[in-house]
C-alpha cells in the first residue's frame, strides 16, 4: 500500500447473464441491474460483462469490458460507450441450449484477478440451474479466493414450486462451491434491493 | 470463623475452644496487630499527602507561570492600544495642528482687517464751526447805537451757519452709511474667525478625548505592571471571552473550509485522478486541502505582512519596504489561487450536470436540461472567487485564540490539579481514618479480655503512676 497506490480501493465487476432457454425474458431486468453498477462505479473502478450460455469458459462471451479512467469526464464517456454496447446485445440475444455456470464463474475469476483491483465482485444472474452439454468437466472447486459473488434474480422453477427443497439445495450446493472456493456468497432476489450489492 | 474450622480440621477441638485460643492470641500479638494496621495505613497516607503535595507546588507553578503570561498578554496587548493611540493623536497633530501657523496668520490677518474697518468705522462728532465763539462775542456786544446792524449781521450768520449745518449734517450722514457698510463687511470676518476657532475647538476636545482613553490605558498598563490582582481577574476574564469569540468564528471558518472543499475535490480528480490514494485519502482530496490550507496561509501572511496581526515576529520585523513586497506577492498568489478555485468551480459544475445527465440516461429518464442553469454556475464561481478571501481574515481570530488558548488550557489544567490534590488528600485521609477503623475492629472481638486487663490496672495502679496499663489504655482508645 504505497504512496499513491490505487488498487486496494478500486473494485471489479463481472456480470454473468444467463441466456439460456426462457431466462433470457429476463434479459430486461439484467440491463436495468448493469445501468445500475455503471451508476455506482466510479473512476478506476473495472466492470465486465458476460454471458452464459453452452460453453461460458471463454473471452468470446465477454460483451463489453471496462476499466474506468481517473479522470471522472473521461470515465462518463466510457459509460455510455459501454451502456450502447449492452443495449446492442438486449436487442439482439439468442437463447443457447445449455448453461455452463461454472465456465462463467471461472472466466469472471480469471478476469478478476487480472483487473487487479482490490475488491472483486461475481454477480450471477441466473436460476443457477445448470445444464452441462455432455462431456463437459465442471465438477471441480473453482478458486474464487477474496472474490464476493452475488446471485441475483434467481428463479423458481417448475420443479421448485413442486417440492421447494431442490431451489434451497440448488442455493445450498452453489454456496458450498463459492464458499469452499475461498469467496462470499450471498442471494439478493429483490431487485429494489440492490445498494448491497456491492457490499462485502 | 470457617478459617479457623478449617484451620484446625484436622485436630479434635471443639469450636468454643478454638475461638477462646484465638482471642488468646489476637489479645497477645494485639500491640504488634495495632502497630501494623497504623503503619500500613499511615503509610498510603503519607503517600497520598507526599503526591497531594507534588501536585499542589506544581499547580502553584503552574498557576504564576500563568499569570506570568497572562500578565504578558496583557502587557503587549495594552502597549499595542496605546501605542495606536498615540498614533491617533499623531495624525490629529499631523493633520490638524500642523497647519496651526497658517491658521494663526489667517486669524491675524482676520483680527487686523477686522480692527481696521473697526478704525475706519468710528464716528467722528460734527466739528462745530470755529466762529460761533465770533457770533456770540458779536450778539454780548452793547447796542448803542442801530441795533439792526447787529441784527443783520447775526440774520447773515444765522443763514451762513444753517447753510453749513445742512451741508454738515449731510455729510455727517454719509459718513453713517460708509460706517455701517464697513461694519456690514466685516460679519463675514467674524464668521469665518468663529469658524476658524470652532474648528479648533473641535481638534482640541478630540486630542482631549484621545488623552483620556490614553490615560485610562496607561493606568491599566500600570496595574498590568504592577501585576495587580484586580488586572489578573480583568485579562483573565477578557482571555476567556477572547477565547469563546474566537473559537467561535473559527468553527464558522471550519465550516467555510469545508465547502470550499466540496467546491473543488471533484474538479481536482479531473486533475490529479480520482483513483489514487494516500492511506484512506483520496489524492485528488488531498490536492484540494492544499489548494485551501496555501490560500489559508497566504491569508497569514498577508494579515502579518500588513501589520494587523503578529504570529511571526519575522515578518513584523523586516523593513517596511520588504514586508510591502511579501504584502503584494501574498497578495498576488491568493488572487491567482482565488481565480483558479473560480474556474475549478465552475469545471465542477460542468461535471456535476454530466453526471446527473449520465444518470437520468442510466435510469431511462429523459435527460432534461434545466431552466436558468447559468445562476447555479455563476453562484459556484463567484463563492470559489470569495472564499479564499473570506478565509484570509481566519488570522485574526486565529492569533486571539491561539493567545487566549494558551492561558486557558493553563488555567483549565490548574484546576484539574488542584481538584486532583484535593481528591488525593480526601483519600489519603480516608485511608487513615480506615486504619483506626480497623484497629477497632481488632479490638472488638477481644473486648472480653480487654475488659479484664482494664479493671485490673485500674485496681492495681502502678508506682509510677501506671505507666504500662496508661501504654494499655492509650491501645484502647485510639
Amino acid at each position: 500500500m504505497g504512496c499513491g497506490e490505487s488498487v486496494p480501493h478500486t473494485r471489479a465487476v463481472y456480470f454473468l447473464l444467463d441466456t439460456s432457454g426462457t431466462y433470457t425474458k429476463e434479459i430486461k431486468k439484467a440491463q436495468a441491474i448493469a445501468n445500475y453498477l455503471l451508476g455506482v462505479l466510479v473512476s478506476g473502478d473495472s466492470l465486465g460483462l458476460a454471458r452464459i450460455d453452452s460453453g461460458s469458459f471463454t473471452e468470446k462471451d465477454i460483451i463489453a469490458k471496462v476499466t474506468f479512467d481517473t479522470r471522472p469526464s473521461y470515465a462518463n464517456q466510457q459509460k455510455r460507450a459501454f451502456r450502447q454496447k449492452l443495449d446492442r446485445f438486449v436487442t439482439s440475444v439468442k437463447g443457447s441450449s445449455h448453461t455452463d455456470i461454472t465456465g462463467g464463474m471461472l472466466q469472471a475469476a480469471e478476469w478478476l484477478n487480472e483487473t487487479g483491483a482490490g475488491h472483486k465482485f461475481i454477480l450471477i444472474f441466473s436460476d443457477l440451474e445448470e445444464d452441462l452439454k455432455p462431456g463437459f468437466i465442471r465438477d471441480f472447486a473453482i478458486d474464487l479466493e477474496r472474490i464476493s459473488v452475488v446471485a441475483l434474480n434467481v428463479t423458481k422453477l417448475r420443479s421448485d414450486q413442486i417440492d421447494p427443497r431442490e431451489y434451497m439445495e440448488r442455493l445450498g450446493v452453489w454456496q458450498g462451491r463459492v464458499e469452499s472456493g475461498g469467496g462470499s456468497w450471498k442471494v439478493i432476489n429483490d431487485l429494489d434491493r440492490l445498494e448491497g450489492v456491492l457490499t462485502k | 470463623m470457617p478459617d479457623l474450622e478449617e484451620m484446625f480440621a484436622g485436630v479434635p477441638l471443639s469450636l468454643p475452644v478454638i475461638a477462646l485460643i484465638a482471642v488468646a492470641v489476637m489479645y497477645l500479638g494485639r500491640s504488634a496487630a495495632h502497630g501494623l494496621i497504623r503503619a500500613l495505613f499511615h503509610t498510603v497516607h503519607d503517600t497520598f499527602h507526599l503526591l497531594a503535595r507534588s501536585l499542589k507546588s506544581a499547580e502553584e507553578r503552574l498557576s504564576a507561570r500563568n499569570r506570568e503570561v497572562l500578565m504578558e498578554i496583557g502587557r503587549d496587548s495594552t502597549e499595542r492600544l496605546i501605542e495606536r493611540e498615540f498614533f491617533r493623536v499623531n495624525s490629529v497633530v499631523a493633520r490638524d495642528l500642523s497647519g496651526y501657523p497658517a491658521m494663526q496668520r489667517k486669524l491675524a490677518d482676520q483680527i487686523t482687517t477686522i480692527d481696521e474697518d473697526y478704525r475706519e468705522a468710528s464716528e467722528t462728532p460734527p466739528v462745530p464751526p470755529s466762529w460761533v465763539e465770533a457770533v456770540e462775542t458779536i450778539a454780548n456786544l452793547p447796542q448803542k447805537g442801530e441795533p439792526t446792524v447787529v441784527g443783520k449781521i447775526l440774520d447773515d450768520i444765522h443763514n451762513t451757519m444753517m447753510a453749513t449745518q445742512k451741508t454738515a449734517m449731510n455729510d455727517y450722514r454719509k459718513a453713517t452709511n460708509e460706517r455701517h457698510g464697513l461694519l456690514g463687511r466685516m460679519l463675514p470676518f467674524w464668521r469665518k474667525l468663529e469658524q476658524t476657532l470652532g474648528q479648533v475647538d473641535v481638534t482640541v476636545k478630540g486630542l482631549e478625548q484621545k488623552a483620556q482613553v490614553i490615560d485610562k490605558q496607561m493606568e491599566k498598563y500600570e496595574g498590568i505592571l504592577k501585576k495587580a490582582d484586580p488586572a489578573a481577574l480583568a485579562l483573565s476574564a477578557s482571555q476567556m471571552t477572547n477565547f469563546i469569540a474566537s473559537g467561535f468564528v473559527l468553527f464558522i471558518a471550519v465550516l467555510g473550509g469545508f465547502v470550499n472543499f466540496h467546491l473543488i475535490a471533484l474538479p481536482m480528480s479531473e486533475m490529479v485522478g480520482a483513483a489514487s490514494y494516500v492511506g484512506a485519502l483520496k489524492v485528488s482530496d488531498i490536492a484540494a486541502l492544499v489548494i485551501i490550507a496555501t490560500e489559508i496561509a497566504m491569508g497569514l501572511f498577508l494579515m502579518e505582512s500588513l501589520r494587523i496581526t503578529r504570529l511571526f515576529p519575522l515578518i513584523a520585523t523586516m523593513d517596511d519596504r520588504m514586508r510591502k513586497r511579501m504584502a503584494w506577492a501574498a497578495f498576488v498568489i491568493l488572487f491567482t489561487l482565488a481565480c483558479v478555485e473560480s474556474s475549478l468551480a465552475y469545471m465542477r459544475d460542468l461535471l456535476a450536470a454530466d453526471r446527473e445527465a449520465l444518470n437520468q440516461s442510466l435510469a431511462g429518464v429523459q435527460v432534461a436540461s434545466p431552466e436558468m442553469r447559468w445562476i447555479p454556475s455563476m453562484g459556484q464561481m463567484v463563492l470559489g472567487f470569495l472564499l479564499p478571501f473570506a478565509l484570509t481574515f481566519v488570522a485574526i481570530p486565529l492569533e486571539s485564540f491561539i493567545q487566549s488558548a494558551r492561558t486557558v488550557i493553563g488555567t483549565v489544567i490548574a484546576g484539574l490539579l488542584r481538584g486532583i490534590t484535593v481528591a488525593i488528600r480526601i483519600v489519603g485521609d480516608i485511608f487513615e481514618n480506615v486504619g483506626n477503623m480497623l484497629v477497632h475492629v481488632y479490638d472488638f472481638p477481644i473486648f472480653l479480655p480487654l475488659k479484664i486487663e482494664q479493671m485490673f490496672t485500674k485496681q492495681k495502679p502502678g508506682p509510677k503512676g501506671g505507666g504500662g496499663s496508661s501504654k494499655a489504655q492509650q491501645q484502647t482508645t485510639v
